[in-house]
């Protein structure tokens, strides 16, 4: 806009700050989303031109899906792929269960030190995963767990039940006294209330509640790395981070390794935004 | 503050007035409650409490992989803490690291909440790209970042297009830039995070305030400074607290952008604890770094936990 000269007409300014804003919403979506459109652009741009200084924008004419091919037959992409799913499922499907009963009895039972309880979960989500990275080596050991999927779930048990048990809390206590009340009049124990009654009622919380724990796996790398020794178990973050060429660095190759473990999770988080921003705010907004 | 409260420490709870069950005597009515968080106590025990505790142990130990010893030495790791230089630049790294980020990732996550707080079109879709980064791996982030900043990357070629610098900048390889290259892929991936946060705090901010400011004739400037950036204040900083101890952990980045180097530069007390534990065995000293770690954590806590405390209480 141009019009800023001496009558500072009163549409004018208003169009000036309608677009300095519509600019400002812009970049933020531009600085958002450009980094990830590079990589997915990178993964389908054959190297010739990858190691051109000159950037190729569009991959298209002269696209190639050789670097997909190489992530699943030359680098065997899918044992880390089924390593993570089956380590991260399992663990936020237990963890959601632990959560849910924990959560249940202190937000709506009458539980003894309610506060003591979730202060401590709170403290112990701060502690820094390399000062429990050793002991848990050496505990998995004694037990025979290292390198196993049941070792590695059992710690992202651990570590992602901080998170879903404040979530699920904040949820659980929004919900009517009556609920319950109703449903011991029908004859429910706690178990069965918590299950029919409150799940189905706060499903706006276990969604994000889930959906957290399972990215914060997903992604967890330190852990990962130390606690499966034997390539065969890794997860896709030590795959990611060990991932290089003989000559020169991949980059191609690593942009449709990053594409792959990364599209479900923006689907994901695309299809439940909503939910997410709720959850995670849930304790915040909700006084 | 409700939105304080909630985050930093428990609230209490409202007075349950639902009827008790029919169960006749008090200590059989906890059975239940108490059972319930028995799973969720013993996870966390096994993964948690335990292994800091057992870390802090050891931490005056000399327990190593390599010559299998393990006696208690007292004191002994710390003199050694005292005297390694490697330590404190590390230390140092990620205090700059973490102060850096969680600053600009405040400033840029305000701005960015004062945006979507707003209503127009497509604002959903704003929000839904805002959440994007948040879900990337850090290590996926790690790799862009790395080819982003390459020496043949497309930050360079911008750069020398136009003409602000005549050669290709190494950003990674130089002991100067890498770690606020570090510093920058971070501050993208986690920005959102905290925009989410602040959101959530201006949305509990009464709209009628707004109304009520712009008819006493405040200007919306005003109105920020003195209305809701105060009011917003205890979410701002409970927000920055999270963001701290998480920013102080910091590995991933640099374990696998520049593993540490060029020359230690952007070596973090993670990454240099993980190095002396997995490279070295010595769990002993490893153990003492990741104790240090430890209380330097809980001084971030306690520092922004009096700021917090202060701030309720002046407001009353």
């Amino acid at each position: 806009m141009t019009a800023i000269s001496p009558p500072l007409f009163r549409g004018a300014k208003r169009e000036v700050r309608r677009w300095s804003f519509g600019l400002l919403v812009t970049g933020i979506a531009v600085w958002s989303l450009f980094p990830f459109a590079w990589q997915v652009i990178t993964s389908f741009e054959p190297d010739r031109d990858l190691s051109r200084f000159t950037p190729t924008w569009l991959p298209v004419p002269g696209g190639t899906l050789q670097h997909y091919i190489n992530v699943f037959e030359v680098k065997d992409f899918t044992p880390y792929i089924l390593n993570s799913v089956v380590v991260d499922v399992s663990a936020t499907a237990i963890a959601l269960v632990f959560a849910a009963l924990a959560a249940y009895s202190i937000a709506r039972l009458p539980l003894p030190g309610k506060g003591v309880v979730l202060g401590l979960v709170l403290a112990v989500s701060m502690f820094p995963q390399i000062s429990i990275v050793t002991p848990l080596y050496e505990v998995l050991i004694s037990m025979h767990l290292i390198d196993t999927y049941q070792g590695l779930s059992g710690v992202y048990i651990g570590l992602s039940l901080p998170l879903m048990v404040y979530i699920l809390w904040a949820h659980f206590r929004t919900i009517p006294r009556e609920i319950d009340e109703a449903a011991r009049i029908d004859g429910a124990g706690p178990l069965r209330t918590l299950w029919s009654v409150i799940i189905p009622v706060a499903l706006p919380g276990v969604v994000p509640a889930a959906l957290l724990g399972f990215i914060a796996s997903w992604n967890e790398l330190l852990l990962a790395l130390s606690l499966m020794t034997s390539p065969s178990r890794q997860t896709i973050p030590v795959g990611i981070a060990n991932f290089t060429g003989i000559y020169s660095i991949p980059w191609g190759d690593i942009a449709a390794a990053s594409v792959v473990v990364t599209v479900p999770l923006v689907v994901l988080v695309l299809i439940f935004q909503r939910r997410i921003v709720e959850g995670v705010t849930a304790g915040a907004v909700k006084g | 503050m409700s939105s304080v409260t909630e985050i930093a420490a428990p609230p209490r709870e409202p007075r349950h007035d639902v009827p008790r069950a029919k169960t006749p005597r008090p200590w059989r009515q906890l059975i239940g409650p108490v059972l319930l968080i028995v799973p969720m106590l013993a996870s966390l025990l096994a993964v948690s409490l335990y292994p800091v505790l057992r870390t802090i142990w050891t931490a005056f130990t000399n327990t190593s992989l390599e010559t299998q010893g393990s006696n208690f030495t007292g004191l002994a790791n710390v003199r050694r803490l005292q005297h390694d230089s490697l330590f404190w630049q590390a230390w140092r790294q990620t205090l700059e690291f973490t102060a850096v980020t969680t600053l600009a990732e405040t400033l840029l996550g305000l701005i960015i909440a004062l945006a979507l707080y707003k209503t127009f079109r497509g604002r959903g879709l704003v929000r839904a790209a805002v959440l994007v980064p948040w879900a990337i791996p850090t290590v996926v982030t790690a790799r862009m970042f790395s080819w982003l900043f390459d020496q043949g990357g497309l930050v360079n070629y911008l750069l020398v297009t136009l003409h602000l610098v005549s050669s290709p900048v190494n950003f990674l390889g130089s002991t100067t830039l890498a770690l606020p290259t570090l510093m920058v892929a971070d501050i993208w991936k986690t920005t959102p995070f905290m925009a989410l946060l602040l959101l959530a705090g201006l949305q509990t901010i009464p709209p009628g305030l707004g109304e009520a400011a712009r008819i006493d004739g405040a200007s919306s400037w005003d109105y920020f400074w003195r209305v809701r950036l105060p009011l917003l204040m205890p979410t701002l900083l409970v927000a920055a607290l999270l963001r701290a101890l998480d920013a102080f952990r910091v590995f991933d980045l640099p374990y696998v952008v520049t593993g540490g180097g060029p020359a230690s530069s952007t070596q973090t007390m993670s990454t240099y604890a993980y190095n002396i534990l997995f490279s070295g065995l010595e769990i002993g000293y490893g153990s003492m770094i990741a104790t240090a770690m430890f209380v330097t954590e809980v001084l971030i806590a306690g520092v922004f936990g009096i700021f917090i405390v202060r701030r309720i209480r002046q407001e009353g």
